[in-house]
């Protein structure tokens, strides 16, 4: 067997190897590639800094433990930043799993600020129904979620005072990992409410959300784990999604490798074959 | 290396799952048993207390709102389906809940999705971008109009929004890889940190 046939006969395993060894070797070994910053990313940001001290901001937890490498540094970095920059913060989740995770992610975020819950965040917990309790909140929060996540009555706790409906709120993020989710959110606290709404989502369903902030649907985006890099870099420290984008490029150049080594031997072969013809 | 159980069934579990890679093999036909059943049984649980549980069986059975038999008499001839000799009856709820849904979301969803994006398509051409943008559509469009023969000048812009298309899907592929590479890493990161304690 010749060296060409065999470049063209690699087994898949070694194949994999590559792409555990792309992963693995800057993980142990950070290479440091510059995140830069996107627009859409930085909207986002700014959005929240121009929030006064005090605003109320709305986080949604969206999102499973299988997008956790995603989205959890994304809700951990905006929840520091809202910290921060001394706003209140209320968690809500319109998917079960998201709940425990934006619970963690405020908790430690929080603890880094000596935020205190129930006077500075609170989490209201899940609710089933999607897009129906996203309608239900905007006329009452209370009515739509009276326990938080540990169920105990809302109304025990100093952070719900004057909080009784959309007008409420200065700003809502989303955490996404699929339906119910952006869309939703855009759909009625947006096109009805006319609330500003941001974003942070899988990588896999970014493409199909840049048209709403391109519209200005959306103040800004995160998309996938370089959107949580860039806001890490943005927040100035060096999180998990950091940490993951060397990886993440090695393996991306490997990837490019492989689609042009493939393409390469296929057009080899064809010439190959063609000539053999001849 | 770390001193919980938790972390170490964790990491025995995902190398199982990772181990398909080499080949099929009992260690991943476990695992993935194991997560099925799990599911299931999480998912049961869930959507007792979260749904059933708050939404039908307190306000009917606790509370004695009777108006919530109307729920329960639909969600009953919703499992009709499960014979199929009366899976008919299942047709009333789904026709209820597809026409509630429709009603409650049309206009927001054309709103949304249909006019907010045909506004933003027809703005001035202030940049390059939007020219682009406008061009991206039109040409889009002009692909998936099949009512007139892709020839002479309609068939050019015809083609010019393939390559358009091609792009969307070229960055939207890209994305996609993101996406999966991002599990992976979040996978190895939980054995190298949490697991082997490796790395910080």
């Amino acid at each position: 067997m010749s060296i060409f046939e065999r470049l063209t006969r690699i087994d898949r395993r070694i194949i994999f190897c590559t792409v555990a060894l792309a992963v693995i070797i800057p993980l142990l070994r950070p290479i440091g590639f510059p995140v830069s910053v996107s627009p859409s990313v930085k909207k986002l940001y700014d959005a929240i800094e121009a929030l006064p001290p005090g605003s109320r901001v709305l986080m949604s937890f969206d999102y499973d433990p299988s997008t956790m490498p995603e989205v959890y540094p994304m809700n951990f970095s905006i929840a520091k930043h809202c910290f921060k920059r001394g706003l209140k913060v209320y968690g809500m989740a319109l998917w079960a799993t998201g709940v425990s995770l934006g619970q963690d992610a405020l908790e430690k975020a929080a603890k880094q600020y000596d935020k205190a819950y129930g006077v500075d965040y609170i989490n209201l917990g899940f609710k089933a129904g999607g897009i129906v309790v996203i309608s239900a909140m905007a006329e009452n929060v209370v009515e739509t979620f009276p326990e938080d996540y540990a169920g105990r009555s809302v109304g025990q706790f100093p952070v719900m005072k004057g909080v009784r409906n959309f007008d409420d709120f200065d700003l809502i993020v989303d955490f996404s990992a699929g339906d119910p989710g952006v869309i939703q959110w855009i759909m009625i606290a947006y096109g009805r409410y006319g609330k500003k709404v941001g974003a942070g989502c899988t990588a896999v369903s970014a493409p199909a959300f840049y048209p709403y902030l391109n519209a200005g649907q959306l103040v800004g985006l995160l998309g996938g784990m370089k959107g949580a890099a860039e806001y890490e870099k943005l927040m100035d420290y060096m999180g998990t999604a950091t940490a993951g984008m060397d990886a993440q490029s090695v393996v991306h150049a490997l990837i490019v490798f492989y689609v042009l080594f493939g393409n390469a031997m296929y057009l080899v072969e064809r010439r190959r074959s063609r000539r053999n013809r001849l | 290396m770390s001193t919980t159980l938790g972390v170490w069934i964790a990491a025995f579990l995902t190398l199982c799952i990772l181990s398909f890679l080499y080949k099929d093999n009992p260690f991943y036909k476990f695992a993935e048993h194991l997560f099925v059943g799990t599911s299931a049984g999480y998912w049961a649980a869930y959507y007792y207390h979260n749904i059933l549980k708050p939404n039908l069986y307190v306000p009917l059975f606790k509370e004695g709102k009777l108006l919530y038999i109307i729920p329960l008499a639909l969600g009953i001839m919703m499992l009709m389906r499960l014979w199929p000799r009366i899976g008919w009856i299942s047709r009333w709820p789904l026709a209820f809940i597809v026409g509630t849904y429709a009603g409650y979301n049309l206009i927001t969803y054309l709103q949304t999705n249909a006019l907010a994006q045909v506004k933003a398509t027809l703005t001035p051409f202030t940049d390059v971008s939007r020219v682009i943008l406008f061009v991206g559509v039109l040409t889009g469009l002009i692909y998936f109009f099949f009512s007139k023969e892709h020839r002479g000048i309609f068939g050019k812009a015809a083609r010019v929004g393939i390559w358009f298309l091609m792009v969307a899907f070229g960055a939207s592929f890209g994305y996609t890889v993101m996406a999966r590479v991002s599990l992976i890493i979040g996978r190895m990161m939980f054995l190298l940190k949490d697991w082997l304690g490796v790395i910080d």
